[in-house]
């Protein structure tokens, strides 16, 4: 008599049997999938129509998600790699594991064209120093910055992505002359962080003038503290560009589902949850513009980036420059 | 301890195996991650320049927080002033500290917007800069002071009070005391506090680099990092890995052969009074250690709690279901600890002076690299299981093997002591095993276990080394929360969840202390 019961309560504590709907697991780094991250609302919003369950799997920050991939191989459970950036594309391609997008234009609004056959873009910022709006003399380009006496923090860029966007957007902005910049910036520079919380805290606690952030940072404040305090930057020299993007992992197991994403990911539901969660820009413009408050932050007015194969070139060419400059 | 009275029995091997299970899973680990890779470029000369940067400063780190440690620990030991309890207790408070809360106490004090600056300027003097060799030796002794002074604390608790009653019947004086007793006490506790300093220090990461000032501060688990992450040259992860061990194995040899195992004789366990100490000279000398160290490790702890208190109100929830799983956590490594503790130490006295090779694969376990450890396991589960379902017992797990030499090196001195005391007359009673353990061990080894459990459970509750291959969003544990929320620019909750950790960990560390102190008077 029992037993119809115990089956049942067995069913139900194998809710993926009893329900058989496929799941989409998606890798992606740390702060994307906590309350405050895109997470919870991108779940919501994709299960609504997926008939799938959307699994995120978190693994440290961009560079630890392609590690982790990188371990696992093609044994992964991944159906699709969210939160890697421009930076880290080139190593990613060449892992083979990911597979095309297949798509002939994304409708993209990024202040640079995108062409690339594997990687979606989904969101984007500019890197820039932010510093307290009542800041005296702020400069405006590196030179500038080298030449004064204001302090920052920077973060490394052996353990950090904005760190290594940083060595980028010098090299991009003087090329050969980067080691005469870095060396100018080397008495400004109060420490050196492993990643971009230490190094912010560090610039909320008072301890720098400025901060290597991005040209959106201000806008957490302004529109989840209601402070207006904080502001970025403008250099003349152009930012720095970082894009996030996703990409289908070759060997999913539900390709359909992972390209119904990829879909999703830059269509309106996705897009309008990244400006106040992530605080970064959409890749694509949602229909109701940008929130308020983003209207006042600095425009650049050139974006710096490199195409992701010189990127990875150039690294430890000027990763040397940098250790060398700052050792003295 | 030379001459055995009775064979090793099968108590002997089981410690002995459970030591070597520490120094196995690390380079069970390494190899794994040495092999699942292509051979890389081997050693840079930039990783040689991490090597003596990380060698020399965790050198003078550990140098410095000892010799700190001594003054203040023998002031300690020979005042009792009302409160002293619970300022013994808050003086360990920076061990267990997350290394992020840490720099921000420090910084509030030392950094360039903090008090001591604020001062400097009010007199008109140029400010100081923390940034660089200084600032990483200064948070270094902040963290380290407070477990150098707690184990020197625990080896002048271990001088019977007849020595000084007899000290004072020969009408001896303080240097007369230092002489005959307290200086045979520190050279006997002053080599292992030393060591297991010098390499905690060596695999020091964040606090180097963020304290130091720029790329000079780079150390080996910098290195291993920037292997793992950026290059992913697994093989030089594991080497550097390697490396980091061999320096510590070179400083267990150098320092464990000074450790001597001569014992005091036995006491009654007596209160200890101290009348060489009763001059007002002394009496000043000894006030103004423990309000500069009071001053020293007090002042940004009070700054992490002047910042965090108005956020603990609000936390989100998801902070207190991460404090229950952190618990958890804790608990379990510190059943964990403590059973291996006992397993290894009464191997570790048994086998005599072959028994520091056991502390010696014991302390194995700081030095190995919480990366290398983690991204190792990571390839050695995930074939076999979902590696997020095992964050937590994996956490556990690691932090229990990490704390395991702290607590050895607690309850190590004491039970040699015990054992060199009345283990010759335990052995012609045929007093052996579990009947040995209860009635004369245990009773005797309360106060060092107490602690031992104490540390183990506020240190599983503040590292975070391993977890976060594994992390999945349903199991993160309140450092990873402490993290999250900087991440997300929630400064102000972040500050209000390390109080909160501080304050577990606190309250967990006084429990399991206590509990080891509740008959003993001092």
């Amino acid at each position: 008599m029992r037993y119809p019961i115990l089956v049942a309560g067995l069913l139900a504590s194998f809710p993926a049997i009893a329900q058989e709907k496929p799941i989409l697991s998606v890798y992606t780094y740390d702060s994307f999938i906590t309350e405050w991250g895109p997470g919870p609302a991108v779940e919501a919003a994709f299960e609504e129509t997926c008939g799938c369950d959307l699994q995120f799997v978190a693994a440290g920050d961009g560079a630890a998600l392609l590690a982790r991939l990188k371990l696992e191989g093609a044994r992964s459970d991944a159906d699709i790699v969210l939160g890697l950036d421009t930076n880290l594309m080139q190593a990613a391609r060449e892992t083979g594991l990911f597979a095309p997008h297949g798509r002939e234009d994304l409708p993209l609004d990024l202040p640079v064209t995108w062409s690339d056959d594997t990687f979606v873009p989904f969101d984007w910022g500019y890197f820039a120093f932010v510093h307290n709006a009542d800041m005296a003399d702020v400069p405006g380009d590196f030179r500038s910055l080298g030449a004064s006496d204001a302090t920052i923090v920077i973060q490394d860029p052996r353990s950090s992505t904005p760190g290594l966007g940083l060595l980028l957007w010098v090299k991009a902005a003087y090329g050969d002359d980067a080691p005469s910049i870095w060396e100018a910036l080397a008495d400004n520079i109060v420490t050196v962080t492993p990643g971009w919380s230490e190094a912010y805290g560090l610039f909320l606690e008072g301890e720098a003038d400025m901060v290597l952030s991005y040209t959106t940072s201000p806008a957490y404040h302004l529109i989840a503290e209601e402070d207006a305090s904080k502001t970025a930057a403008l250099f003349s020299e152009g930012h720095y560009m970082q894009i996030e993007v996703a990409a289908k992992l070759a060997a999913s197991d539900q390709p359909d589902l992972a390209d119904a994403f990829l879909d999703f990911m830059v269509s309106d539901a996705f897009q309008t949850v990244i400006p106040k969660t992530n605080w970064m820009y959409p890749a694509v413009v949602p229909e109701g513009g940008m929130p308020g408050g983003f209207d006042t932050l600095i425009q650049p007015d050139r974006a710096l980036i490199y195409p992701a194969d010189e990127a990875a070139a150039l690294r430890d060419k000027a990763l040397d420059e940098w250790l060398t400059a700052l050792s003295r | 301890m030379a001459d055995r009275a009775q064979p090793l029995g099968p108590g002997v091997w089981v410690g002995v195996f459970a030591a070597a299970t520490i120094p196995a899973l690390i380079l069970l680990t390494a190899a794994a991650v040495a092999t699942s890779a292509d051979v890389g470029r081997g050693l840079a000369p930039s990783d040689w320049a991490a090597i003596r940067f990380t060698v020399w400063q965790a050198f003078l780190s550990a140098v410095l927080s000892v010799a700190l440690a001594v003054p203040v620990s023998r002031a300690l030991a020979r005042r009792r002033f009302r409160g002293r309890g619970v300022l013994v207790t808050l003086l360990g408070a920076p061990f267990l500290l997350p290394v992020i809360v840490a720099i921000f106490g420090l910084l509030a004090i030392f950094g360039r917007g903090g008090v001591l600056n604020a001062g400097l300027d009010l007199l008109g003097l140029p400010p100081v800069s923390i940034y660089g060799l200084h600032g990483v030796v200064l948070a270094h002794v902040f963290f380290n002071l407070p477990l150098a002074t707690r184990l020197i604390l625990q080896g002048w608790q271990d001088v019977p009070a007849e020595r000084f009653r007899l000290a004072a019947t020969l009408d001896m004086d303080a240097s007369a005391v230092n002489r005959h007793l307290e200086r045979p006490m520190l050279m006997r506790v002053l080599p292992g506090a030393f060591l297991v300093i010098f390499v905690i220090c060596t695999t020091s990461f964040a606090v180097a680099l963020t304290l130091g000032g720029g790329p000079r501060a780079t150390t080996i688990e910098l290195a291993i990092y920037q292997a793992l992450r950026f290059e992913f040259d697994l093989s030089r992860a594991a080497l550097l890995s390697v490396v980091q061990l061999a320096i510590t194995g070179v400083a267990a040899f150098l320092a464990l052969r000074y450790i001597h195992a001569d014992g005091f004789g036995a006491g009654r366990d007596r209160i200890v009074q101290r009348w060489d100490a009763r001059s007002r000279s002394l009496k000043v000398q000894d006030t103004v250690w423990i309000a500069l160290a009071a001053l020293f490790l007090l002042l940004p702890l009070v700054a992490a709690v002047v910042r965090g208190a108005p956020a603990l109100t609000t936390l989100p929830a998801s902070v207190w279901y991460a404090t229950l799983r952190s618990l958890g956590v804790a608990l379990a490594s510190t059943a964990f600890v403590v059973a291996m503790t006992l397993l290894i130490a009464t191997a570790s006295v048994r086998l005599g002076t072959r028994g520091r090779l056991l502390e010696t694969a014991a302390l194995s376990a700081i030095a190995a690299s919480p990366l290398v450890v983690g991204t190792g396991l990571f390839i050695l589960i995930h074939p076999v299981a979902d590696p997020a379902r095992l964050a937590l017992p994996v956490t556990a797990l690691v932090n229990g093997f990490v704390t395991l030499p702290f607590a050895l090196r607690a309850v190590l001195p004491a039970l040699r002591m015990i054992e060199a005391d009345y283990g010759r007359l335990a052995d012609t009673l045929g007093l052996t095993g579990w009947a040995r353990l209860r009635l004369l061990v245990l009773p005797r080894l309360r106060r060092p276990l107490g602690f031992a459990a104490g540390l183990a459970a506020a240190l599983s509750m503040g590292d975070l080394g391993v977890i976060a291959l594994f992390a999945d969003p349903n199991s993160a544990t309140l450092p990873m929360q402490v993290y999250r929320l900087m991440g997300a620019y929630r400064t102000n909750d972040a500050a209000g969840a390390a109080l909160l950790l501080l304050i577990v960990s606190l309250v967990l560390f006084w429990i399991f202390d206590r509990g080891g102190r509740s008959d003993a008077h001092t």
